[in-house]
């Protein structure tokens, strides 16, 4: 007991200051990308050709977070220069346009409208509903409620049933043997509620996208009213998407 | 009875035509053979096209880990003619021949649980129906769990039989997160096959990285130069190290004890924040590529590592000790969940679950590849086969990996980080192996007369290791199956694929 109680007291605090102060994260980290339309030759498709996912379109360049795997592969195909990723982690967006990023600045998430934000803004119950999930956002998804990440503080966490929840999360490509358990538990949350859909997979069947199922993510049917691309999304990420919808951070704050 | 079998170390690509073939219906008698003499079931995979004669032709793969070698065999299968089922004598393989029976039509005459692994009767229309197993008698209850289940975890549908508390029997049904990877994989331009690798399980995507890339290199007889290799191990144990913590810490969790699970919870995060400044992602994706690594460390860079690694191994040893030394978690721990180590052989389970039930079962020394020929680290094991060897096992190869990670870090090496990957050859196979925190990752990769791949088999190690499960929980208590279940930590994805 003395021993718990020394490292307990040698540890310390360990929740991060966010979004208070800045996050910081490496060079390397792969967050949102900065595009330069000015720089793209006539004709080249050198990005578009090398994605792995078909997230880039060129004439005028423009470049899909939802189906953005992150990966540098884009960056080094230019030969001029047109695409970099910079450590910005703040990604999640409110429609599947606005993850479309032409180089004209982000669109960052906006909160929910103002009857929403009194249901939700101080409490928020979500269900996660892994649809081919490879482990990877369900693993981000876990590591928020660890006590550097802390998701309680902020009033949010994830509740077992569907009947406590005011929404689910969203993650994998939707595989045709989880779409029926996803529908069910989604009808099993009482409304008004929520999708957040979490992941590459999640928002464009990522990696998976298209194939013998014909993977694409969250159906058709179902009103996604957050977007966090990534893949996984960093837990910072997942942290700004929740809560910008929540209007608890705006504009450029939380960086 | 002795069988012809291709013999070549794992990563080293063999060309079909040297591999010998094989009729089905004396397969289980040549695997009962191999498995005498030492070998043990890796995969048994499709290979592409049809046989002369109709049917499917499908690699089987054993290894003799005391040979450091695997063996190749090409199976031919007739359709519509029942063979003698290779799970009649091999448990090991009761997986392996199902999915072939679901996706291929074979007939595995007296396989004892003939049951779709990823088809659902309930969810698809023709597919073939099979009932759970079910235990009669007064008294007798049954538990349905998932596939949605209460955690942020990954779906699967588990049936319990039990008689009060006790469970008599675990029925695991799988199959939800089925993606279609691998036919997704032969159909993709080559940088969409490395990223498919690292989604097959988004927790090991080092390991399926790695896995994939070796056999890509194998396939076009390269090798990646030794800065890469070094990289790739540093960053394949850094990837166990934060796994091997973060479920130590759910272990803690699992059992109500919160200093363990939160100091260990948050230490997992610091290890995969080490991997993020390696590879720019929390689980080292985009940082393995064919032909080597796509990132390197100078001297600066890898002093800072060192730095950052010194606290975390501190306070990682600090957690440890507490959490070991609390009676209230060893009481938990001890006696849960038993895997006897003739059940695990029989089952071929790998990684720390068979390690924990005795097992010396290690791919990074039976078949090691790249760095792991110079720098061995030793096999870490335990006897009980229970909950809390499991976790023993674990925190031996958290300190372990930590040791080689150390060393190899401290050495500074100028040179290419990759090597130029040319075509693959045409008409050949490769069997990589890489030991990945849940044990050994298997990807099976052929080509066809013009080099294009057509054939892709991956096998993460929770498709052996599931089986470990269910027989882990039989005669423990319902309200221990979590714990159980934490305690292999398994992929659903990698099984489902």
């Amino acid at each position: 007991m003395i021993r718990i109680l020394w490292e307990r007291l040698r540890g310390g605090r360990r929740t991060s200051g966010y979004p208070d102060r800045p996050v910081t994260l490496p060079a390397r980290f792969r967050g949102r990308p900065r595009l330069d339309p000015a720089r793209c030759t006539d004709g080249c498709r050198a990005c578009a050709a090398a994605c792995p996912t078909a997230a880039i379109r060129t004439d005028p360049l423009a470049l899909d977070l939802g189906a953005c795997l992150f990966c540098p592969v884009c960056v080094e195909a230019c030969p001029e220069g047109a695409i970099a990723f910079t450590p910005d982690h703040r990604l999640a967006a409110r429609s599947r346009d606005d993850l479309v990023e032409r180089g004209a600045g982000p669109r960052y998430a906006a909160a929910l409208d103002a009857q929403a934000r009194r249901l939700f803004g101080r409490s928020l119950r979500l269900r996660h509903v892994a649809a081919g999930d490879c482990g990877g956002c369900a693993s981000e998804l876990n590591a928020l409620s660890n006590v550097v990440f802390d998701l309680a503080r902020f009033g949010v966490g994830f509740v077992a049933s569907p009947r406590h929840a005011d929404g689910i999360v969203i993650t994998g490509p939707v595989t045709p043997n989880m779409a029926e358990a996803l529908r069910r538990t989604w009808e099993a949350v009482p409304g008004p509620k929520l999708v957040i859909a979490v992941g590459a997979c999640a928002i464009s069947g990522g990696p998976f996208a298209g194939g013998a199922f014909g993977l694409a993510g969250v159906p058709g049917d179902l009103k996604v009213d957050l977007y966090v691309p990534g893949c996984p999304p960093h837990p910072y990420t997942i942290l700004d998407g929740l809560l910008r919808l929540l209007g608890r951070l705006e504009g450029e704050a939380g960086a | 009875m002795t069988t012809d079998v291709r013999w070549a170390p794992a990563g080293v690509a063999v060309p079909l035509a040297e591999i010998p073939a094989a009729g089905a219906a004396g397969l289980a008698g040549a695997c009962a053979g191999l498995q005498a003499a030492g070998a043990r079931l890796v995969a048994m995979a499709p290979l592409a096209g049809v046989p002369e004669g109709g049917g499917l032709e499908a690699l089987v793969v054993v290894a003799n880990d005391a040979a450091n070698r695997v063996g190749m065999v090409r199976a031919v299968f007739r359709p519509g003619v029942p063979y003698p089922a290779v799970t009649a004598v091999l448990p090991e393989a009761q997986a392996f021949e199902r999915e072939l029976w679901e996706d291929h039509g074979t007939t595995p005459a007296e396989h004892p649980w003939l049951k779709p692994l990823r088809r659902h009767a309930e969810l698809e229309p023709g597919a073939p129906g099979h009932p759970f197993f079910r235990v009669e008698g007064a008294g007798i209850h049954e538990v349905a769990v998932g596939p949605v289940h209460a955690g942020i975890i990954e779906p699967g549908h588990f049936r319990l039989q039990c008689r009060g508390e006790e469970v008599l029997s675990l029925e695991i049904q799988l199959g939800y997160q089925h993606r279609g990877a691998e036919r997704a994989l032969l159909a993709a331009a080559p940088a969409r096959r490395l990223a498919i690798a690292e989604s097959v399980a988004g927790d090991g995507a080092v390991g399926h990285a790695l896995a994939h890339c070796l056999a890509v290199e194998a396939l076009a007889g390269v090798e990646a130069p030794l800065p890469a290799q070094i990289l790739r191990g540093v960053a394949l144990e850094l990837e166990r190290i934060a796994a091997h913590v973060g479920d130590l810490g759910a272990l803690a969790g699992d059992v109500g004890y919160q200093p363990g699970a939160a100091w260990l919870g948050r230490l997992r995060g610091e290890v995969l924040n080490l991997l993020l400044e390696l590879s720019g992602s929390r689980y080292g994706r985009g940082l393995i590529v064919p032909g080597g690594v796509r990132f390197g460390l100078d001297g600066a860079a890898r002093g800072a590592l060192l730095a950052r690694l010194g606290p975390v191994e501190r306070d990682l040893r600090a957690a440890a000790d507490v959490l070991f030394d609390a009676p209230s978690v060893l009481s938990r721990f001890e006696g849960t969940g038993v895997v006897a180590r003739g059940d695990a052989d029989a089952l071929g389970l790998v990684g720390p679950a068979a390690r924990a039930s005795g097992l010396s079962r290690d791919a990074r020394r039976d078949h090691p590849h790249g760095i792991y020929r110079f720098a061995i680290i030793p096999v870490s094991s335990g006897d009980e086969g229970d909950v809390m060897a499991r976790a023993m096992v674990r925190w031996l190869e958290v300190q372990r990996s930590l040791v080689f990670v150390r060393e190899q870090l401290a050495e500074v090496r100028a040179g290419p980080l990759t090597a130029p990957v040319p075509a693959a050859r045409p008409g050949t196979a490769v069997a990589a192996l890489v030991e990945g925190w849940r044990g050994e990752i298997a990807h099976l990769a052929a080509t066809g007369p013009d080099g294009a791949l057509t054939a892709y088999r991956v096998v993460d190690p929770s498709f052996h290791n599931w089986a470990g499960l269910a027989l882990a929980l039989r005669g423990n208590q319902v309200s221990d199956f979590p714990l159980c279940n934490k305690s292999f930590n398994l992929s659903y994805a990698g099984h489902d694929r």
